[in-house]
């Protein structure tokens, strides 16, 4: 299960997760979901976390997210213990700390491309210069000549690029990525990916969640999770991004 | 979250759904325009009631006699006789009432009157040459009739516009000196007072005034000096109290009564009669108000309708703003903003409509000047208009308290 490298050891950790649970209550059922996961991902690190339906990868991630709190256990997330934190305090970490990427692109529709990306820096508060900081992560992605448009106006892999500029626009300590390959056909797959890859390549951390091997050959390091626990964790040659 | 983006958010929301938005625009719009309509047509009841009651006179006080009571059983107001031209001659003597210009006798009497193959009825009063000045009559045409017809009982008549328009065709000029017959005495024409315009509750047209003497000895056979009431003039607004004060007072000496609560008569100011309407007609004006308010209250109740459907259809969008960091206050914010505007475009809406429509009906005088034209007041205008805003934060609450409390992960599954 310690089968990191030394490199990233010595990287300071983005995510500390100490023995986490979590125990849903489905009327008078209580579905063990977690069943005391450690996780250390550092910085700079692109980790995939594989695993069945039902294995627990959806809370973990957004456990990860700050969208859920663990039952039991110590999350530390970029130094901050995140149990501790109130509603708004999390409201806040999602803000400027995750950003996120998922399935289902989960656009505002009837928001512009730049005004989907922007959205993050209203809620952080920032005025000044959000335009230009919103068109410069469209540009990181490749989209600032599609800023105008609207979700329903771009394709899968456009919609997919804008959200992953909307979840930098913050600066985060992590990209989250739930399946964002998902509803998307092979072509702007591999896109997605690539850019994921060079993202990580830039020295962000990338998080990716997803059941499919051919996703997870671009990460660095790969975890699999079968019934809320860890059962392995490995690194991996990464694949060739021309691939 | 800055003001600004909120509202920016909010038009944007409500521009999705326009139709949906500007039906429920309009459920405020009607409860805003109801509410400034129906108390301004209560304002311009009030309104025309008051100029009636001013043009009955500048500052006058009436004196009636008090109840009859004949064998311990009223016999109605007014219907005393204790009031004599003695009673006149001492409120008109300026050592016992300083503050009284002028007091004139008025006895009415019936008013049937025929020219040639025209008849009439007017309500018919004997008084003095003074009654045109008291009572705020001018003479259109030929002049009231003098000391000298007083006192010489003359059977001259000065009459109102609207005696003219039904005996003589509307011309004033034409009804002078014809001689018309009042309960089938000839009384010759000699003035006509010009109109006061005054429509609705009690023609101050229809008139016909005679030489008190006249009606004594001739319309009503003889059967005493009757005054049926006086009306006395005070200088000034502020000294119609203390002339109303000094008639009591020289009215208790003349019938030797000690015990004011014992009086033979009753005075009643313009000020007094104004009190009255203007309670009855604030009464009017709230009822009317209170039953366009329901329908302000049901506009709301539209809002908040709306906005638990907008809510729900926008869970996922909830759910999308809470992952990227929105606070439980933001999300608050943009659905009560959002409800707030629809409510507050409603209501200026309304505005516009209310006091548009109520400046038409002014202008327009339906029903052949019945109606009293409505009058628009600001404070009515500016309620609305408050209370429709806060209408908008109260049926919002709900529904964007509901959506603020979402949980994001439930409302990012939701399809």
């Amino acid at each position: 299960m310690t089968g990191q490298t030394a490199g990233v050891r010595q990287a300071p950790a983005m995510i500390e997760l100490e023995d986490i649970t979590k125990v849903y209550r489905m009327g008078s059922v209580a579905v063990h979901a977690l069943k005391g996961v450690s996780l250390r991902v550092g910085a700079g690190e692109f980790v995939a976390i594989m695993g069945a339906s039902g294995s627990g990868k959806t809370t973990l991630m957004n456990i990860i997210g700050c969208l859920d709190l663990p039952t039991t256990g110590r999350y530390i997330l970029d130094g901050v213990d995140v149990r501790r934190l109130n509603d708004n305090q999390l409201a806040a970490i999602r803000n400027l700390k995750i950003g996120f990427v998922f399935q289902s692109f989960n656009l505002i529709p009837r928001s512009t491309a730049v005004h989907n990306v922007e959205m993050p820096l209203i809620y952080a508060g920032v005025n000044s210069n959000r335009r230009q900081l919103a068109m410069a992560a469209l540009e990181a992605v490749g989209l600032a000549d599609r800023a105008r448009h609207q979700p329903t106006e771009l394709s899968g892999g456009q919609q997919q690029r804008c959200a992953i500029a909307r979840a930098l626009v913050t600066e985060p300590a992590i990209l989250l990525a739930d399946e964002p390959t998902g509803n998307l056909d092979s072509e702007s797959s591999g896109e997605i990916m690539k850019l994921l890859v060079q993202l990580n390549s830039e020295g962000r951390t990338i998080v990716l969640i997803t059941h499919e091997n051919d996703i997870a050959r671009f990460a660095k390091r790969i975890v699999r999770l079968r019934d809320g626990l860890v059962v392995s964790d490995a690194p991996q040659q990464r694949a060739e991004v021309s691939a | 979250m800055k003001l600004i983006e909120a509202l920016a958010l909010a038009v944007s929301g409500l521009n999705a759904n326009r139709l949906r938005s500007a039906l429920t625009v309009l459920g405020i719009l009607i409860g805003v325009a109801a509410v400034i309509l129906l108390v301004a047509v209560g304002n311009g009841t009030s309104v025309q009631i008051q100029n009636q009651i001013q043009g009955l006179g500048s500052n006058i006080v009436y004196i009636y006699p008090s109840n009859a009571k004949v064998g311990g059983v009223s016999q109605g107001f007014g219907s005393g006789q204790t009031l004599t031209q003695a009673d006149v001659d001492a409120l008109n003597d300026k050592t016992q009432a300083p503050d009284i210009v002028t007091a004139i006798p008025v006895s009415q009497t019936a008013g049937i009157m025929v020219y040639q193959n025209q008849n009439w009825f007017a309500q018919t009063s004997g008084s003095t040459q003074d009654f045109a000045e008291v009572r705020n009559y001018d003479v259109a045409a030929g002049a009231m009739f003098t000391d000298s017809d007083l006192r010489s009982a003359a059977k001259v008549v000065v009459i109102g516009q609207t005696v003219v328009d039904n005996l003589f065709g509307g011309d004033p000029n034409t009804a002078l000196d014809k001689t018309i017959k009042i309960q089938r005495q000839p009384f010759r024409v000699v003035g006509v007072f010009a109109s006061k315009g005054s429509q609705g509750l009690g023609n101050q047209d229809n008139i016909a005034i005679v030489p008190i003497t006249a009606a004594w000895s001739y319309l009503q056979g003889g059967r005493g000096k009757n005054i049926s009431q006086i009306v006395i003039q005070a200088p000034s607004p502020d000294a119609v109290k203390t002339a109303q004060d000094e008639a009591t007072q020289v009215l208790l000496n003349q019938h030797k009564i000690g015990d004011p609560s014992l009086a033979d008569f009753t005075t009643q100011s313009q000020q007094d009669i104004l009190n009255s309407a203007t309670q009855i007609t604030g009464i009017l004006t709230a009822v009317l108000g209170a039953i366009a308010g329901i329908s302000l209250v049901v506009g709301g109740i539209g809002i908040m309708n709306i906005m638990l459907v907008t809510v729900t259809e926008r869970t996922r969008e909830i759910g999308i703003r809470k992952a990227i960091g929105a606070r439980r206050s933001d999300i608050l914010l943009q659905f009560l903003i959002e409800s707030m505007f629809l409510s507050a475009f409603g209501g200026v809406l309304g505005i516009i409509v209310g006091t548009g429509v109520s400046d038409w009906l002014a202008t327009a005088r339906i029903a052949s000047g019945q109606f009293p034209p409505p009058v628009v007041s600001i404070p009515s205008v500016l309620l609305a208009f408050g209370v429709s805003v806060g209408i908008g934060l109260f049926f919002g609450i709900y529904p964007a308290n509901r959506a603020a409390g979402l949980h994001p992960i439930e409302a990012l599954r939701y399809e």
